[in-house]
């Protein structure tokens, strides 16, 4: 028990955390508490699984949201037009995002740098196209999830508390996935691709086959977080689903927390969406938001570039144990 | 035979790097490889790991084509190599990067044995006390070990070394002198190569000489340092005529 204590020391921090946003409505029973949680949550899951590949191997995708999504509209096209019920349309979500990153892993991971990171802005704008003229999709004007859909949670209300408690598991499973990939031989080689990929190489890692699967892991999550977002907003058009300054500010959740850290994802995207919310709340700040969002993310970048987690894990031996 | 390279030619664009180069490496010996800067050693390493496929030519190691195989895959067979140039994997505690070697080489560990064999290799190429240190904040001494320690972690058959003792105060070449001796005694086949003339000569069995990108030379350390083509090739730089010339003269003065 204790061995096991100490061998998943880093992973108890982030799971009270999240545990904690999750209690907080529950607690106090408001629903736009709820509410609040939701998009941070959200936030923190888009973020964590980012970081299996922006953080542990050291590939920028700037354009991220892509998988968000493609998932949203493979789910609500299961839901509305093929009739099927939420968790079949969850696990398709997942899937098609997931078979979109290997697809385009085998392609564009050959690129390095700068090259990859357009690259993923260019596939994100590409797929914003090409839904907004597939007219199964309904085109450029979306798709609309009927209330009717809603009936099987007990109205809009009980769908809402259930996309909730998805989203909180949703989290969780990708706090634990990214913890228990970096401890593996999987993670230690997406490590070494992100150090010294040629090294890497050298000492035997086969580094398009493990940058695949890091796209993979990356991408499944945010796939089935697109289906339950856009099934709850109860509307899907291609400039939602694509939106290319959400990808940035997932960027900067990871940044700011702590690239390749396991917690920092966490603490990242939760304190941006806080102060994003005093922001988007103040008559003078409002309109600037996203303004600010660029400002951190250069500010992180030229001061504090191993973010605030790996910050302090530098500072501290011992805070090095605990924070993973 | 270990390794066989069969008339290999490395071109990149007009210029020629390696110019039809045949070798042999028997089991269990260490073979240098010297000449002067620019003479192709590092691109006949290259081609041989794996990093770009020869031109033209054939590399069979253990009975097995390798030539234009990727790098990974030739690691995997346990051919294992050090970088002149050493790529430590910075943000990685030393113990990290020598894992990496053990888990992903020719054994390809889980991280528990991963993790024994780094301890050992780590306790024998004298990093023991380093272990948990970030490997970019080792000294170029700590850092050649760690590059020989990572590639010893893959328990290779074969393995190559690219200048590990350039940059080496004379103690430290006289320690890893020591050290490359007893990776040998544990069985490893050694191709290495080397400017340190005095422990090429000490250390090889045989030495091949390549100039512009051509094998001159070939023989035991005595045949090399007197063959004339060899001293020709050197001319350009007198000191090292004098190391070749002299090999029980005094050990290590040209390392600083």
């Amino acid at each position: 028990m204790i061995a096991f204590l100490k061998r998943t020391g880093g992973l108890w921090i982030p799971l009270v955390i999240i545990a904690a946003i999750a209690a907080y409505p529950l607690i106090t029973g408001s629903d736009s508490n709820r509410e609040a949680m939701f998009s941070i949550l959200l936030a923190i899951a888009l973020a964590s699984s980012l970081n299996i590949l922006l953080g542990y191997t050291g590939y920028v995708s700037f354009g991220h949201i892509v998988f968000f999504g493609v998932g949203g509209y493979a789910g609500l096209y299961a839901v509305t037009v093929l009739g099927w019920n939420i968790w079949m349309a969850l696990a398709l979500g997942a899937v098609v995002a997931g078979l979109l990153a290997f697809l385009l892993g085998s392609a564009i991971l050959r690129l390095r740098g700068g090259y990859f990171a357009l690259a993923t802005i260019g596939v994100n704008e590409a797929m914003r196209a090409l839904t907004g003229n597939i007219s199964a999709l309904g085109g450029p004007i979306g798709m609309d999830v009927n209330f009717s859909y809603y009936k099987p949670f007990g109205g809009p209300g009980g769908m809402l508390q259930f996309v909730f408690w998805m989203v909180v598991a949703l989290t969780t499973l990708v706090v634990i996935i990214s913890f228990v990939v970096k401890k593996s031989k999987f993670g230690l080689g997406l490590l070494a691709i992100r150090e010294d990929e040629d090294a890497a190489e050298d000492m035997g890692v086969i580094a398009p086959r493990a940058k695949t699967w890091a796209y993979v892991l990356s991408a499944l999550i945010p796939g089935a977080l697109g289906v339950l977002f856009f099934f709850k907003n109860g509307h899907i058009e291609p400039g939602d689903a694509f939106r290319l300054s959400l990808s940035i500010e997932m960027i900067v959740w990871v940044m700011l927390g702590g690239i390749g850290t396991v917690l920092g994802p966490v603490v990242g995207a939760g304190l941006y969406q806080e102060t994003r919310k005093l922001l988007l709340t103040n008559a003078y700040l409002k309109n600037i938001q996203l303004a600010v969002a660029g400002a951190l993310l250069l500010a992180i970048v030229l001061f504090v570039p191993a973010g605030i987690v790996g910050w302090l894990r530098s500072r501290n031996a011992r805070l090095r144990k605990v924070l993973e | 035979m270990i390794l066989t390279v069969d008339h290999v030619t490395k071109q990149f664009g007009g210029l020629t790097a390696v110019n039809d180069v045949s070798l042999e490496v028997e089991e269990g010996m260490i073979l240098g490889l010297i000449g002067p800067n620019g003479a192709g050693k590092t691109t006949l390493f290259n081609c041989i790991t794996g990093v770009f496929p020869p031109t033209s030519g054939d590399v069979v190691f253990r009975d097995e084509r390798i030539s234009g195989a990727r790098a990974y895959t030739i690691a995997r067979k346990g051919l294992a190599r050090t970088h002149q140039i050493v790529r430590p994997l910075n943000d990685l505690t030393v113990r990290e990067n020598v894992i990496v070697g053990a888990c992903y080489g020719r054994e390809g560990l889980g991280l528990k044995e991963g993790a024994k064999v780094t301890d050992e290799v780590l306790e024998f190429v004298g990093l023991a006390a380093r272990t948990d240190e970030l490997a970019g904040k080792l000294n170029v001494a700590q850092k050649k070990r760690l590059e020989l320690a990572r590639a010893l972690a893959a328990r290779p058959y074969m393995l190559l070394l690219d200048e590990v003792l350039a940059g080496l105060n004379t103690t430290e070449v006289t320690g890893m002198i020591e050290t490359i001796r007893r990776v040998r005694d544990d069985g490893v086949t050694i191709l290495m190569i080397e400017h340190i003339m005095h422990a090429v000569m000490n250390l090889s069995d045989r030495i091949l000489v390549l100039d512009y990108g051509t094998m001159i030379a070939d023989g035991t350390p005595d045949e090399i340092a007197n063959d004339p083509k060899v001293i020709e090739a050197y001319l350009g730089d007198p000191d090292i005529i004098d190391e070749v010339t002299d090999i029980d003269g005094e050990a290590g003065e040209e390392s600083a």
